[in-house]
């Protein structure tokens, strides 16, 4: 089957049931996506499909053939951090940074379909997403600015 | 140095420490052959300050170190700096701290310095990292290898110039002469030289000094994490590397009878491991491995195990007195004066029962390890706070010495006091052998749940009795299993005692961020409130008339302060409480606003669920000593806060016949962004005081806090961690 990933065409012989998460981290060597709970309840393994934010850990490959898959690997374009990471960094959101590349991911999906949001519309996209060391506060305030650095068709 | 109680719960699991003694022969070409060429700074041991932070118990064989060395470091040719550490990043940015302290002290930008962490080949020996010790313990030796590299630099330079010592100046990652304004870099003067040298320490620079401690450097490898390019453990690969996965037993403590691979056998690619409780398998991918798993058939024999039902029973039922609070670091205190005179004297006695439940750690990268032999050689990438105690584990696992086993730690996706073990990495090299190759071993999230250990629950009685005028007459505190840390009152009162009673526990425990400093405080602040309550006195005015430590008196001041606490107005369904506390030499109080809110419309059919505690604000003012990184400490307050919320509102792990019942996040409640308060901090930056850590300390209010908010908001008084787990339940 053909995937995808950050706007490279990869053909695979793969079992079409694996997740999109394992093939991703063991065929294509994209460990930028993680594991974190494999039931989609952390959001650990957000990556982006057509632009919207999807859980890999429960998505067949069969289901994504052709599909164009963006992992956190690819949002940096030609060098240059996408303003949600330079965001996170600049508003320090993360310690152990183990929930990070979702997070980044999750706030792509929800900035492609709703450009400025309010903070109630942030926290309600993120609220799928754990950060477990607690940095919520934080994350929001880095969403923010990235809406204010008018990041948000970027991705 | 602050006056640190050290817990240690795992170490009645892990096997104990055995050092073979042998002599150390220590030859100064084996640092530059690791190396290269430059300067290289050793710092002596300082015992016993250092004793229990660093530096091998007895000489240790076949190492190029030294076996009583606190810290290292190189100055290559190039100019790289590079230090070396045993301790661990797992999100607590000690990365960052430590290279402050180092660039302080050499005079250099932060990005200059380069630290090598937890590799047992390359670091010299660390006991861990827990116990907030990495800021008041790791941080001054880093400071002192980095002073003596300064003054070696400074030595180089008056000798390059042939000028005296005073003629140079060192700053900004070069040297400069002062005379003739020549400048070199590090580089420079270290090139061409194998210059090692032994320093017992050197003047450091004064906390009301610091040009670079004392700022919010950023965190040092934030990029790295933002893009996806970090590799935590489960991210690293080996060449030929294969998945592995564990056949775990149905049930806590439950013994494998039967065996049967006949069907699994036929499934081509896989290598399947046996040996005595231990069953596993190594494949292709995973859906290979899962197909592997469910084809082996297996029958176990499960003993009665007592369920969460019966827990706090079960613990005063069953004391473990041949454990004794030294054990766990501490003593008991003494009966100071007459707790019965106390209680007759005093106008209103209470006598009140705590409970804390256990709580799972929850890290967000679940333990994980890969393992790849080379002959009887092991190497082990694995998350864990301990790397040589699980070289240690490894060794002892396999029969094989020490120095054959490198465990590399890379910085990791948290840990919380729940990576003390290397089960992981035992179980990943255990497979790995037979497969021949290397393996990859992730927990899946049901395992990270079920076969990790937990916070200690516990049970605390307290029996006090108060003076109309508020003054406490008396205090008796006993902690069944929780913990001792933190149970002594800060609190000026004659008459009392606190003891600490070990008991059996159910479930495998641990340590987890501020342990029992949480159950010890909740208990502790509840039941002032609750003296406050009986007299009519203010909780914050009955706080400070009992309180003469001055460092809590003022973080309970700065806290009220930025809270209006004297606005406070407490209303139905609407109510603010505080909590105070001291631990691992840091310093807190925590202001807390709740309302109790009608729950989230869940359809029609359901049965209306009972309304939420939801927390509206929360102040947290800490005092920790001469702040190193302010941003990164208020980034540690407030993450200690969202953590707090779970245990004190609702995370309990759920247990019957030796099975957890919530083993997964759909199960198990973490805090989410939907229930994030407005998080305000008051940092009290103490610059004549000494560094204390501060990953832990800011937890220990928020559960308290909260609890108390909830009594003034509906006068009822919860004394069960979690509180709410089922939402706000008037009793009956």
């Amino acid at each position: 089957m053909e995937l995808v990933v950050n706007q490279t065409h990869y053909r695979l012989l793969v079992d079409g049931d694996r997740r999109l998460l394992w093939v991703l981290r063991d065929e294509l060597e994209l460990t930028g996506t993680k594991y974190g709970c494999g039931e989609g309840q952390c959001g650990a393994c957000t990556v982006l499909i057509d632009g919207a934010a999807v859980r890999s850990c429960l998505t067949p490959v069969s289901k994504i053939a052709g599909k164009e898959i963006t992992t956190i690997e690819g949002l940096a374009q030609n060098g240059k951090l996408h303003p949600l990471q330079q965001a996170f960094i600049e508003a320090d959101a993360m310690q152990c940074g183990y929930c990070t590349p979702g997070m980044i991911l999750s706030a792509a999906g929800l900035l492609k379909k709703t450009p400025h949001p309010t903070e109630p519309e942030i926290r309600r996209a993120l609220e799928g997403n754990i950060c477990r060391c607690g940095t919520y506060p934080r994350i929001v305030r880095a969403v923010q600015m990235a809406t204010a650095n008018s990041g948000a068709a970027h991705a | 140095m602050p006056d640190i109680e050290q817990e240690r719960y795992e170490l009645f699991e892990a096997p104990a420490y055995q050092f073979e003694p042998g002599n150390f022969d220590f030859e100064r070409r084996d640092f530059f052959k690791l190396v290269g060429g430059g300067l290289v700074l050793l710092l002596a041991l300082d015992r016993p300050a250092g004793a229990q932070e660093s530096g091998r118990p007895a000489a240790f064989r076949g190492d190029a170190r030294p076996p009583e060395l606190a810290a290292w470091m190189h100055i290559a040719e190039d100019g790289k700096i590079t230090v070396y550490t045993g301790k661990v990043e797992v999100g607590q940015n000690i990365r960052t701290s430590l290279a402050q302290a180092v660039a302080e002290e050499l005079r250099s930008p932060v990005a200059a310095i380069h630290l090598v962490m937890a590799d047992t080949d390359l670091t010299p020996y660390d006991m861990g990292t827990f116990g907030s010790r990495t800021t008041p313990l790791m941080a001054p030796q880093m400071k002192k290898v980095g002073a003596a590299a300064r003054e070696a630099l400074i030595d180089l330079a008056a000798a390059k110039w042939k000028v005296d010592r005073s003629s140079i100046s060192i700053a900004n990652g070069a040297a400069k002469n002062k005379t003739t304004g020549e400048s070199a870099g590090f580089g420079e003067l270290t090139h061409g030289q194998k210059l090692l040298k032994t320093v017992d320490g050197a003047a450091v620079t004064p906390p009301s000094e610091w040009t670079i401690e004392g700022t919010s450097a950023a965190k040092v490898n934030a990029v790295d994490i933002v893009t996806g390019a970090h590799r935590y453990t489960p991210d690293i690969i080996r060449p030929d590397m294969v998945p592995g996965r564990i056949l775990r037993p149905p049930a806590f403590n439950a013994k494998l009878e039967s065996f049967d691979v006949e069907e699994a056998a036929k499934i081509p690619g896989i290598a399947i491991v046996r040996e005595g409780d231990f069953a596993g398998v190594a494949a292709a991918d995973e859906i290979v491995l899962n197909k592997a798993i469910a084809a082996i058939k297996t029958t176990w024999n499960i003993g009665p195990q007592p369920s969460s039902k019966e827990l706090f029973a079960y613990l005063k039922a069953h004391p473990a007195e041949q454990r004794t609070r030294g054990d766990f670091g501490g003593s008991n205190s003494p009966v100071h004066g007459d707790i019965e005179q106390g209680l007759h004297s005093a106008a209103h006695t209470l006598d009140a029962t705590y409970t804390v439940a256990y709580i799972a750690h929850v890290p967000l990268e679940p333990r994980s390890a890969v393992a790849e032999w080379n002959g009887d050689k092991l190497t082990v990438w694995t998350g864990t706070q301990r790397p040589f105690g699980v070289q240690a584990e490894l060794a002892a696992a396999f029969k094989i010495p020490d120095d054959h086993v490198r465990v590399i730690v890379p910085d990791t996706g948290s840990a919380y006091g729940g990576k003390h073990t290397g089960e992981a990495a035992i179980e990943a090299a255990r497979l790995a052998k037979t497969a021949k190759r290397p393996v990859k071993l992730i927990w899946t999230r049901e395992e990270e749940f079920t076969w990790a250990y937990f916070r200690p629950a516990g049970v605390i009685d307290i029996r006090s009795g108060v003076a109309s005028d508020g003054q406490i007459t008396a205090w008796e505190f006993h902690n069944y299993n929780s913990g001792p840390s933190a149970i002594d009152t800060p609190y000026d009162i004659a008459n009392r005692t606190t003891q600490f009673h070990p008991t059996e526990s159910p479930l495998r425990q641990g340590s987890y961020r501020g342990l029992a400093a949480t159950a010890n405080h909740f208990a502790r602040e509840s039941h002032m409130d609750d003296l406050a309550a009986a007299i009519g006195m203010d909780p914050l005015e009955f706080r400070l008339k009992n309180l003469k430590n001055d460092r809590l008196r003022a973080v309970l001041q700065a806290a009220a302060e930025k809270f209006g606490w004297g606005n406070v107005k407490n209303e139905r369904n609407r109510g603010s409480g505080l909590a105070c506390g001291v631990e691992k030499g840091g310093y807190v109080a925590t202001c807390a606003t709740i309302s109790i809110v009608p729950a989230e419309y869940q359809g029609a059919e359901v049965t209306p669920a009972p309304p939420k505690v939801r927390i509206d604000r929360v102040v947290t003012a800490f005092e920790c000593g001469a702040i190193v990184n302010p941003e990164h400490l208020k980034n540690q307050i407030e993450g200690a806060v969202m953590m707090g919320i779970g245990g004190a509102l609702f995370e309990a792990i759920a247990f019957d016949k030796g099975r957890v019942l919530n083993a997964r996040l759909s199960q198990y409640r973490v805090p989410r962004f939907s229930d994030v308060p407005v998080v305000e901090t008051v940092l009290v930056d103490r610059k004549d005081l000494p560094s204390a850590g501060a990953g832990e300390t800011p937890i220990v209010g928020l559960a308290p806090a909260v609890g108390n908010a909830i009594f003034h908001a509906t006068g009822t008084r919860l004394r069960s961690l979690p509180m709410v787990p089922r939402g706000f339940i008037q009793p009956s």
